[in-house]
């Protein structure tokens, strides 16, 4: 017999993803935690709008609210200052990649919101361009021109300090 | 399709970076990337951009699940005890300091929500005040006529529903329209066989914004109020905190769809 599991059960399964994307987006621990919190509560209180489908692109997308909102309530607060927590990256990295993998932390908070929430959606969390431009309530054209945007502006950022020495010479 | 003079789009250098292409489209779009060196670095830094995001973020998904974010502890989201405990504290701590606008003053809300806050929750205190010890007249509209909540919903120009309590041990006595600084604001009122009353009052929010809960005693009263989208609502009582934080519960279970 299927097991069917309960919506508590299925919900869970998402957490991870949640609390990986709310992180790469905000860079802050306990704001990416408080984020997902609300998403979850959210969640929770409004399952019976959910219809059988695509639960993880329901729950980013309340994820991307729950986001905005908090963006939008403490405009003043940086976007994403806390730059500590990127000193231990996922996998064995040589010193080199250490430094590298700073580098794009780094300018990845440089970019705008929108751009770094595409990328984060479809190159971190693996989402198809569709099911990202139904997460941020957007069209699929709109995910592909920020897609491409963004991935341009954050080659160039990463271009950029290598060749600043150079540039400032002339 | 396939043939090589395929315009290869934009969508596609993407979908190659980040392995989405289709089983028909890859041979067009390797070709295109083997004869175009630029196109092809391109494509090659945006899959490196992905790999890179996946050394520095992945290690938090693959932490354990902290206990606060489980779903059998989300279950009255906005309601753990010890928070309200501790937000309880701090507000009474707070109001000896300040008064209310003061406590409200702290919370960090920007824009309007803060004022919307601390006015919601002095009105309805305030009417809550006025109202609850009415012998004759504690309400307008009395439960028993069904066209009470139809009205106020009209007035407010909001769908609004008083919550049935009766399983806490409360009964609707009825309700009444309100002059709020938003406009007009709905106050039901609810009975204990015991003779308490708690009124929960309901008023436009126009910022639009939904808050956690709140909460403050103020002269033997605890007030819970939250803003939730179009609406803001105080649950105000005399009963003891715990007892207030059940019906309070009780009440958001039953308004937020």
């Amino acid at each position: 017999m299927r097991t069917v599991l309960s919506f508590d059960a299925r919900l869970e399964e998402h957490i991870p993803g949640l609390r990986r994307y709310a992180y790469a987006l905000v860079r802050d621990r306990e704001r990416a935690d408080d984020l997902v919190q609300d998403c979850l509560a959210r969640a929770l209180s409004r399952r019976h709008l959910w219809r059988p489908g695509n639960l993880r692109a329901w729950l980013f997308r309340i994820l991307h609210n729950v986001y905005v909102n908090d963006v939008a309530r403490a405009a003043i607060r940086p976007d994403a200052t806390a730059l500590d927590a990127v000193t231990e990256p996922s996998i064995e990295a040589s010193q080199d990649d250490v430094v590298y993998l700073r580098r794009v932390a780094t300018r990845l908070a440089e970019l705008p919101a929108d751009q770094r929430e595409v990328l984060l959606l479809v190159g971190l969390e693996g989402f198809a361009y569709e099911e990202a431009a139904r997460v941020l309530g957007v069209p699929v054209g709109t995910v592909m021109s920020r897609l491409s945007r963004g991935r341009r502006r954050l080659r160039e950022l990463l271009a950029d300090t290598s060749t600043t020495t150079l540039r400032r010479v002339k | 399709m396939s043939e090589p003079r395929t315009p290869v789009s934009e969508e596609d250098l993407h979908a190659a970076a980040d392995g989405n292409l289709q089983p028909d489209r890859r041979a067009t779009i390797d070709a295109h990337l083997a004869r175009d060196p630029e196109a092809a670095a391109e494509v090659d830094a945006w899959r490196r951009q992905n790999e890179a995001l996946h050394a520095l973020f992945d290690r938090v998904a693959a932490e354990p699940v902290p206990t606060q974010l489980r779903p059998a502890n989300l279950r009255a989201p906005r309601l753990r005890p010890a928070t309200i405990a501790l937000r309880a504290a701090a507000a009474v701590a707070l109001l000896l300091a300040g008064g209310l606008a003061g406590w409200l003053g702290h919370e960090r809300y920007g824009d309007g929500t803060a004022p919307q806050l601390a006015i919601l929750a002095r009105e309805a205190v305030m009417a809550h005040r006025v109202y609850s010890v009415e012998v004759r007249h504690p309400v307008e509209v009395r439960a028993e006529e069904a066209h009470l909540v139809n009205w106020l919903s009209r007035r407010l120009e909001h769908r609004v529903n008083a919550p049935d309590l009766g399983a806490a041990g409360w009964k609707l006595v009825g309700g009444r329209l309100l002059p709020a600084q938003t406009g007009p604001a709905a106050q039901f009122m609810y009975e204990s066989p015991d003779g308490e009353r708690l009124t929960l009052y309901i008023r436009t929010n126009r910022t639009s914004d939904t808050t956690q809960f709140r909460v403050v005693e103020d002269n033997g009263f605890t007030a819970f109020y939250w803003l939730d989208g179009p609406l803001g609502y105080a649950l105000i009582g005399k009963a003891s905190r715990e007892k207030m934080i059940g019906v309070a519960n009780a009440v958001y279970e039953r308004l937020t769809p």
